[in-house]
């Protein structure tokens, strides 16, 4: 594994935990009653950290973009990992944006983006495992 | 093969610069500015006489809305979560709960060697950038296009984090009412928050929020954001008066004007759950509006990067052959 990767799964990881720790779920049961995981009830932190994660992450997945395109064949799983990420990036996109103060989106959107960040990044976590093990699959056999 | 591939991320690159380039632009075409009218209200509270006029019209106006949970509650996993049941109180009128979006402080005190006492209608203030919308992370808290900030109660899971992050803690939880009941009682959510939703079902009719239109002493004035800054600011200079809700919490579309300073004020009136203090609020976004500029950068930097490193290992193998 290269650095690269390695960075990119330590910030996808950090991601998802401080992208969970938006809900009110740490401090309800007991995670941040763990000495020196206060911090996980933390909403503004952990919104915060949620941000500077994610520029890290759209400069890596803009960085691999490229090369991603130039892959010659898809699978199934390839392109659905990819729409995962897709979606992804532009649900916090759009959230990013809406969270600006003289931008306005009207309510029944801001539920959408909301549930569809959400909705992705657990499709995105069930299509990882699923092409991984694919693939694991296609090695041994 | 390798010139059209170019061509081909290079107009990647443009169509995603366009899509991200001024994003608030969105928001603000000249279709969506005819109804983009964002209205904030002004509090002369020196006019107050605690009536309670306005408390008893927001129950009239707004009573269709509140909860009627069902009983008994679920029990709840872990047992530390505790219900919030104001069903039974539903009188109670000195303080904001899920039955009352709107009551009255009364501060008493000295300023400059002159004793006051003053009243102070408390609800929502309806923030510009409001964190209770911007951190709810299932879109059930959302400011609309009148500036008003409000709370769908059919799909508020009442985890109470909106409470948390507004600097007034004003939503009021009700267990034992919406969407949680049918999804996983015992482990998610606890019921649905309640708020001042500055009557918006009235105000999307053309019509005053209730606590405005009754009042028998002119306190409140609704009207264009601009417009009703300015009438504040000029109605706080002409009296020697202060401005609360102007820069709070980043700017919010509630302004009160008092006789006596704010700080003054806050010492005055009690405090506690339900009952807002009057202290000075920062802009709790400032990070993340300074973030966002570089979230938006962040993917085009790294496909340049990405490109030109591809065009670079390219040209190097150009070079080889």
């Amino acid at each position: 594994m290269n650095s690269l990767t390695l960075v990119f799964r330590l910030t996808v990881f950090a991601l998802a935990f401080t992208g969970f720790a938006q809900m009110p779920i740490f401090a309800r049961y007991y995670l941040a009653d763990v000495p020196g995981f206060g911090w996980t009830a933390d909403y503004y932190f952990n919104h915060v950290a949620h941000y500077i994660l994610a520029i890290v992450l759209l400069a890596i997945l803009g960085w691999r973009l490229p090369r991603v395109l130039r892959r010659p064949a898809w699978t199934a799983m390839d392109v659905i990992v990819g729409l995962c990420w897709a979606g992804i990036v532009l649900t916090g996109i759009i959230r990013v944006m809406k969270n600006q103060p003289e931008s306005y989106f009207s309510p029944t959107l801001v539920m959408w983006i909301d549930w569809l960040h959400l909705g992705f990044v657990m499709l995105l976590g069930v299509a990882s495992l699923l092409r991984s093990r694919v693939r694991t699959g296609a090695v041994k056999s | 093969m390798k010139v059209n591939r170019r061509h081909f991320l290079a107009a990647g690159l443009a169509a995603a610069t366009a899509a991200v380039v001024r994003p608030a632009a969105a928001s603000t075409g000249d279709a969506a500015s005819a109804e983009h009218v964002v209205l904030a209200t002004l509090l002369d509270i020196s006019k107050c006489i605690a009536c309670g006029a306005c408390v008893e019209a927001c129950r009239e106006t707004n009573g269709h809305k509140y909860p009627q949970p069902q009983k008994p509650f679920p029990k709840m996993y872990p047992s530390k979560v505790k219900a919030a049941d104001w069903s039974d109180k539903q009188d109670v009128d000195d303080r904001l709960t899920p039955y009352n979006w709107l009551y009255i402080q009364t501060a008493t005190g000295e300023y400059n060697g002159e004793p006051f006492e003053l009243h102070i209608p408390r609800r929502c203030l309806h923030c510009q950038n409001p964190p209770c919308a911007n951190l709810c992370p299932w879109g059930a808290a959302s400011k609309d296009n009148k500036g008003i900030v409000s709370i769908n109660d059919e799909i508020c899971l009442g985890g109470a984090k909106c409470k948390d992050v507004c600097p007034w803690h004003i939503p009021e939880r009700q267990t034992g009412v919406g969407l949680y009941l049918k999804l996983a009682p015992g482990f998610a959510g606890n019921g649905v928050m309640y708020k001042c939703d500055r009557c918006r079902d009235r105000v999307a009719l053309g019509e005053t929020p209730a606590c405005i239109e009754v009042c028998p002493e002119g306190v409140q004035t609704i009207g264009p954001r601009d417009k009703i800054l300015a009438q504040a600011r000029e109605l706080a200079k002409r009296t020697g008066g202060f401005i609360y809700g102007d820069t709070e919490n980043g700017g919010t579309n509630t302004f009160y004007v008092s006789p006596v300073p704010f700080d003054v004020l806050n010492q005055a009136i009690e405090k506690g759950p339900g009952k807002p203090h009057l202290a000075s609020v920062g802009n709790p976004f400032a990070k993340e509006e300074l973030l966002a500029r570089a979230v938006y950068a962040a993917p085009l930097v790294g496909v340049m990067a990405g490109v030109l490193h591809l065009v670079r290992g390219a040209t190097s193998e150009d070079d080889h052959e």
